[in-house]
């Protein structure tokens, strides 16, 4: 269900025999031979994939099949069973400054005794290095940030008293502070409002127009033509990956997502008739 | 009848309780409470080893001896939580009651030879502590002052100079990986600073009595404040009020049921969990009666905010 895909043009599948990289290092995020597993479990298997630049990016497939998994990978943030994957040309421990990772809203505790402005101020803890401290010119590019995102009233709120779809903003907003060249985010429209939804939207695109790319897990298949540029569709394996006009398919989505899709289907058909 | 001996017991024992209390807020905050408890029971087999190796209860080796054995239980309850696939509760169980035994027998060893009682391991002796004093510039005072202002010291030190380091590892540990602060590195620092502090501690107030240093007053200051900052002062200075009031609360208390004196350290304990009580009950806004009385006073706030996204 994943081999004969791998013949789009879109994945560029020349470099398999390569031992080093042969891309140009303006490819933002190149993988190769990527294989990742839990227990002895495979959880990403033989992932081949390059990233075009200033591209909006979705990374779309079942539960389980491993987008968060992949975008982990490539941060360092899981050991890698084989493979590689290279940001800019360069593994990721050299290329920290032009990443920005957002994480899964549920990863962190929102109890925590910080106010929306700290952790926005985190995104800039790379650039200040040990041991310094969050000085004014970074509190105001926090504060710009927070802007940004249209939630600059409730900086100095602790996050525990935000919504769902405020924290998210936060988060984006920390993103932000980062300044990076390439932006993985991990489901950031999961249980967020319309306006919030609407919101991070506009900012992937403004993003995605300053030459910035953007990887995004997302999971609403109905939005995707609409959101992304590109699009990889994703089952432990690469099932496709190129522009979402030719690769957003009813043929890839059956390949990605198996005899769920039909059922997905029959779902969005019913609610489609269904007069409000 | 307040002598300096009873000044030395409370400032022994506040210099004690804040030096818990700062690394206990980060444990508090990451959701490791019980790291604590493991840690101070599984330093026992560290300082007895210590005391085999060199013979003294000198506090140097006795130290290193407690720093290793907490950093062995911090890093024995990654591998088995890993590798066991048993979650974080159940691994720490298996580690330090293994160690705290092999220590209870060690010391059971040495018993004979040395004045190490597992009675002293278990409730501290913090009443005898002003007898055994150090002279530092021409004054007297009592070693568990000297040792447990040194270790406050160094957790200031190190929590000063890497606040914002813990407070991003313990908020977002993952992020911290992707920023180049290592979660990992961070989070043996604490477990060591845990250690010594707790290897300090001991001494004076037990092991038992040190889990409830680490956690309640950090765990009080958390219903007070939703600042990091003020959480770590807060609780710095619960933990003082849980001294003081706990000697003499050691001194007062017994005489009105006709008993004598109770252990200053059991007292000191009982203190901290009344203060958190009272937090619990009255904390400015998340106080169970505070809220209690709020809602029968105040009139109905309407809930919706000029807010984009709410969801």
């Amino acid at each position: 269900m994943h081999t004969e895909s791998l013949s789009g043009q879109a994945v560029f599948p020349a470099k398999h025999t390569e031992p080093r990289p042969e891309h140009p290092p303006e490819v933002p995020l190149a993988i190769h031979d990527l294989t990742v597993a839990y227990q002895r479990k495979p959880v990403l298997w033989d992932i081949d994939l390059n990233i075009p630049e200033g591209k909006l990016v979705g990374i779309v497939g079942p539960n389980g099949a491993g987008k968060s998994t992949l975008i982990k990978a490539c941060l360092d943030l899981i050991p890698r069973t084989s493979g590689w994957a290279h940001i800019y040309g360069v593994p990721y421990r050299k290329a920290r400054h032009r990443v920005a990772y957002v994480p899964q809203r549920e990863s962190v505790d929102w109890d925590f005794p910080v106010n929306a402005l700290d952790v926005v101020a985190m995104g800039a803890y790379r650039r200040l290095g040990w041991f310094r401290r969050v000085n004014a010119a970074e509190t105001k590019r926090a504060m710009e940030a927070l802007e940004q995102v249209g939630i600059a009233h409730l900086a100095h709120r602790q996050i525990s008293q935000l919504s769902g779809g405020q924290q998210q903003r936060v988060f984006l907003a920390r993103a932000l502070m980062q300044d990076a060249d390439l932006y993985l985010m991990d489901e950031p429209f999961a249980a967020v409002d319309a306006a919030t939804e609407q919101a991070i939207v506009d900012l992937l695109r403004r993003l995605s127009s300053e030459g910035k790319t953007c990887l995004v897990v997302h999971h609403d298949l109905a939005t995707v033509t609409s959101y992304f540029d590109w699009i990889v569709l994703i089952n432990m394996r690469i099932v496709a990956a190129g522009p979402t006009a030719e690769t957003f398919t009813r043929d890839n989505l059956q390949k990605t997502y198996g005899g769920k899709l039909s059922l997905l289907e029959k779902a969005a058909e019913a609610l489609r008739s269904t007069p409000r | 009848m307040w002598t300096s001996f009873d000044t030395w017991i409370v400032v022994v024992g506040s210099l004690c309780a804040v030096a818990c209390a700062l690394p206990g807020c980060f444990l508090v905050l990451r959701k490791m409470s019980m790291m604590g408890d493991a840690i101070s029971h599984a330093v026992l087999p560290g300082l007895a080893i210590a005391f085999y190796i060199t013979g003294t209860r000198a506090s140097i080796p006795m130290f290193l001896g407690a720093a290793l054995a907490g950093l062995l239980t911090a890093l024995f309850t990654q591998w088995i939580m890993r590798f066991g696939n048993v979650d974080r509760g159940a691994a720490m169980g298996i580690v330090f009651t293994t160690l705290f035994a092999i220590g209870l027998i060690l010391i059971r060893q040495a018993a004979d030879h040395v004045d190490l009682d597992p009675g002293c391991v278990l409730y501290g002796a913090i009443e005898l502590t002003p007898l055994d004093t150090v002279s530092v510039g021409g004054f007297d005072i009592p070693r568990a002052a000297l040792v447990n202002g040194i270790i406050l010291l160094v957790n200031l030190l190190f929590l000063t100079l890497l606040y914002k380091e813990f407070k991003l590892s313990s908020f977002d540990p993952d992020l911290a990986d992707t920023l180049g602060y290592s979660s990992g590195f961070l989070h043996y620092l604490l477990m060591t600073l845990v250690a010594v502090t707790t290897v300090a501690a001991f001494e004076s107030v037990g092991s038992i009595i040190v889990i409830a240093m680490l956690i309640v007053p950090p765990a009080t200051a958390l219903l007070l404040t939703h600042d990091l900052l003020k959480m770590l002062i807060i609780a710095a200075a619960a933990a003082v009020l849980a001294a003081v009031t706990g000697h003499l609360g050691a001194i007062v208390v017994p005489g009105w049921f006709g008993f004598e004196s109770t252990t200053t350290s059991g007292m000191i304990a009982l203190a901290s969990g009344l203060i958190f009580l009272l937090a619990w009950l009255f904390s400015p806004d998340q106080g169970i009666i505070t809220r209690q009385f709020r809602r029968d006073l105040a009139p109905p706030v309407p809930l919706s905010e000029p807010d984009t996204g709410t969801s």
